[in-house]
């Protein structure tokens, strides 16, 4: 790979990593203010807040190697739909406590292989934003977990909702292990170890959600549907106004400092 | 067992709150001192928690990563400071529930302040500049309030809310300074919060009835009008550089008293917000029930795991201490 | 309605037996209540120094109460050793008690007030 053409595609993959917090941690803001106990208010902006720095990280990272001069602003702000790279997972509504704690442990449970790994990588940069990155969702994964396995063995009504939030999720992680050949030279900074091949994430995060249905006497779901397409830029319909918000203000200022 | 007497115990109580010193959770007090504590810090608390709501408003919407990191940040320390006084509320014997429950039936109030709304970006610059300023010109003198938990609980409060004033101040100054549009934002903002704000300190000190006794106790520590002429006299050179006019004509240095001088406060707007008429006070209230109830099952689900977990160490291990709470030992 | 349990003392003092000898009337045909108990907290923030009495706070369980101590009084610093024991089980003399606070993560700079760049003129900020 040429340096150019490893460059374009390191900051391709750090893009998908930042709108992957990015997207997240946009969910998780909107629960300020309505969490079922003021400690989860708390807890829920401290992980939104550790999110954004990673996606501040990563989409930083990522303006650099592109090499335009795009600021993690300019990525953040003025990207249409069709150039987010987030998985849909990600960009799911909120719904109530429980959808939102089982959204959050598949995919925090998810962060924690991908960063494990991660801060191994041959990239100096990616390897010391994911080594932190990797402390902070270990304590995501925990909370979420912690919260999935009382919602799930807790009263029925929690262990109804628990399950409904689950089933809604779950086709959605298909996509977080799927392999990156869509994009050929994704392929090659996981043989240059640079990134990480999601596939070899899914035994890991797999053992690890399976324990902590089983203790919330929750069934792991089983289904054929995968929808996919996020990293690919496809995203679900409620994608358009979770940006439409996020970005309105931005837009409506070209070029000011905030 | 000692045998204090009534009398005795007022006199300690008394001594202590002489010479300076603090008040703490197992020492006697006077039944007023302890229930005007218990509804001023609930008050406290109430506020920080419905603050959330106002400042929440932007989170979605902030213009840069940054400036969302840094709001994400304050209102997750609004929501700490909230727990901190429910906390230091519930040593004087109160139950947090009972203090929500009280604010949910609107028998407890919460800073005023937070019934205007957010309407820009601005605002929340403006908020943390004036609100919080105005905040810590109360907080600070709390630190050194009679009862412990509550000066302990404001001395960490004080050190978390100064970066939440300079994040205020930074960001409208970089607003006055940035396009004309952005300079017109921040000026609107200012406009919309600057009497607000001042109404913060309170009624005229000639108008609060309750000031005298909480001095006494030293739980306040400088009238209404002695912060606020504070507040202002330090505001108006921090508006100057921001580049905003303060909306009222009247401000101006007077080198007699050596204060500014300010226009009359329209303590009618106050009233009718306190009495419940202000822009957002439905809206604060409803969206805090509805928070709190459509969380009960969350609530009760966790209680509900935490039985089982109970029910099953007993089976393991019989005989062990239960839950049950054993009665208060010793109560007068 | 049973107040809230505070710790057992020894000398004479009023420790209200209802919310409304409190001061904090509440309505009284309430139904039974399931609150989260209380817990206090007690923070080591480095080695060498002993756990210290930060606070108080509501969770249903140790484990959750574990959580948020950290969230709330330690904002998840590293090397902290949290303690969180029911207030109920906690049996106190007349002894005063000396609290400490602690001061607000490092990795986090926005929250050091030396982080915002204000004009050197401006005072009290």
């Amino acid at each position: 790979m040429s340096q150019r053409v490893l460059d374009g595609t390191v900051a391709r993959y750090c893009l998908a990593l930042g709108d992957d917090a990015l997207v997240l941690s946009q969910r998780l803001c909107q629960w300020a203010a309505d969490a079922p106990a003021i400690e989860e208010d708390v807890a829920l902006m401290n992980i939104a807040l550790d999110l954004i720095g990673q996606a501040r990280s990563f989409l930083s990272y990522a303006g650099v190697r592109e090499g335009c001069g795009r600021t993690e602003d300019d990525l953040a702000y003025l990207r249409d739909e069709r150039d987010f790279r987030n998985v849909q997972l990600v960009e799911l509504a909120n719904g109530d406590f429980a959808t939102t704690m089982t959204r959050q442990l598949l995919f925090s449970a998810y962060q924690y292989e991908l960063y494990e790994g991660l801060s191994r990588s041959s990239d100096e940069e990616i390897a010391a934003v994911a080594a932190k990155a990797f402390k902070e969702v270990s304590y995501h994964r925990d909370h979420a977990a912690t919260w999935v396995v009382r919602l799930g063995d807790g009263t029925d009504e929690s262990h109804g909702r628990t399950v409904a939030g689950i089933h809604a999720a779950w086709p959605y992680t298909a996509e977080l292990f799927e392999p990156l050949d869509f994009d050929a030279a994704l392929v090659g900074l996981v043989e240059a170890r640079i990134a990480v091949d999601p596939a070899s994430l899914h035994e890991p995060w797999l053992g690890y959600v399976t324990s902590v249905l089983t203790k919330a006497t929750v069934e792991v779901p089983s289904t054929t549907w995968a929808p996919a397409g996020g990293r690919r830029g496809l995203h679900t319909e409620g994608f358009g106004y979770l940006l439409a918000e996020m970005q309105h203000l931005h837009r409506s200022f070209p070029g000011a400092t905030w | 067992m000692t045998t204090t007497t009534a009398a005795d115990a007022q006199r300690d109580f008394d001594a202590v709150i002489d010479s300076d010193q603090r008040i703490e959770p197992r020492d006697w007090m006077p039944d007023a001192y302890r229930s005007t504590l218990v509804r001023q810090i609930a008050q406290h608390a109430h506020s920080e928690i419905i603050g959330m709501q106002p400042e929440g408003n932007w989170l979605t919407r902030a213009p840069s990563l940054k400036r969302k990191a840094i709001l994400i940040a304050k209102v997750q320390d609004e929501a700490g400071h909230g727990l901190y006084l429910y906390g230091a509320a519930e040593t004087l014997g109160v139950s947090r529930e009972d203090l929500l429950d009280l604010l949910h039936a609107g028998r407890q109030r919460y800073s005023s302040i937070f019934n205007y709304p957010t309407l820009t970006w601005a605002d929340v610059g403006a908020i943390g500049w004036l609100v919080d300023g105005a905040a810590i010109m109360n907080q600070i003198p709390l630190t050194r309030c009679s009862y412990g938990p509550y000066a302990r609980a404001m001395v960490r409060i004080c050190k978390e809310e100064s970066f939440h004033q300079r994040q205020g101040f930074e960001s409208l100054l970089t607003l006055s300074r940035g396009t004309e549009a952005q300079h017109e934002m921040a000026q609107d903002a200012v406009n919309r919060w600057w009497w607000p704000s001042i109404m913060m300190f309170g009624p005229p000190d000639s108008d609060s009835p309750h000031s005298g006794q909480s001095m006494a106790w030293g739980i306040k520590r400088f009238s209404n009008d002695e912060l606020r002429q504070r507040f202002i006299d330090i505001c108006v050179p921090q508006a100057a550089i921001l580049g905003l006019e303060l909306p009222d004509p009247v401000l101006t240095w007077n080198e007699e008293r050596g204060h500014y001088d300010f226009g009359d406060i329209d303590w009618s707007e106050f009233k009718r917000v306190l009495s419940g008429d202000g822009p957002c006070n439905r809206q604060r209230l409803s969206h805090r029930v509805a928070a709190h109830n459509e969380g009960q099952w969350v609530r009760d689900a966790a209680m509900a795991y935490a039985a089982k977990q109970e029910a099953l160490r007993d089976a393991v291990s019989p005989g062990t201490e239960t839950e049950k709470d054993s009665p208060d030992a010793d109560v007068a | 309605m049973p107040c809230r349990r505070g710790p057992r003392q020894r000398k004479i003092r009023q420790m209200p037996t209802s919310p409304e000898a409190a001061g904090a009337s509440v309505p009284s045909a309430l139904p039974a209540r399931r609150d989260w108990p209380l817990w206090e907290v007690f923070v080591r923030p480095r080695r060498g120094l002993s756990h210290t009495h930060s606070g108080s706070l509501h969770a249903p369980d140790a484990e959750l109460a574990l959580r948020n101590a950290r969230d709330l009084y330690t904002r998840r610093q590293e090397g902290v050793s949290i303690w969180v024991v029911r207030s109920s089980d906690i049996t106190a003399s007349t002894a005063d008690e000396k609290d400490s606070f602690f001061d607000p993560a490092a990795d986090k700079v926005y929250r050091h007030p030396t982080f915002y760049e204000i004009p050197d003129e401006v005072e009290h900020l």
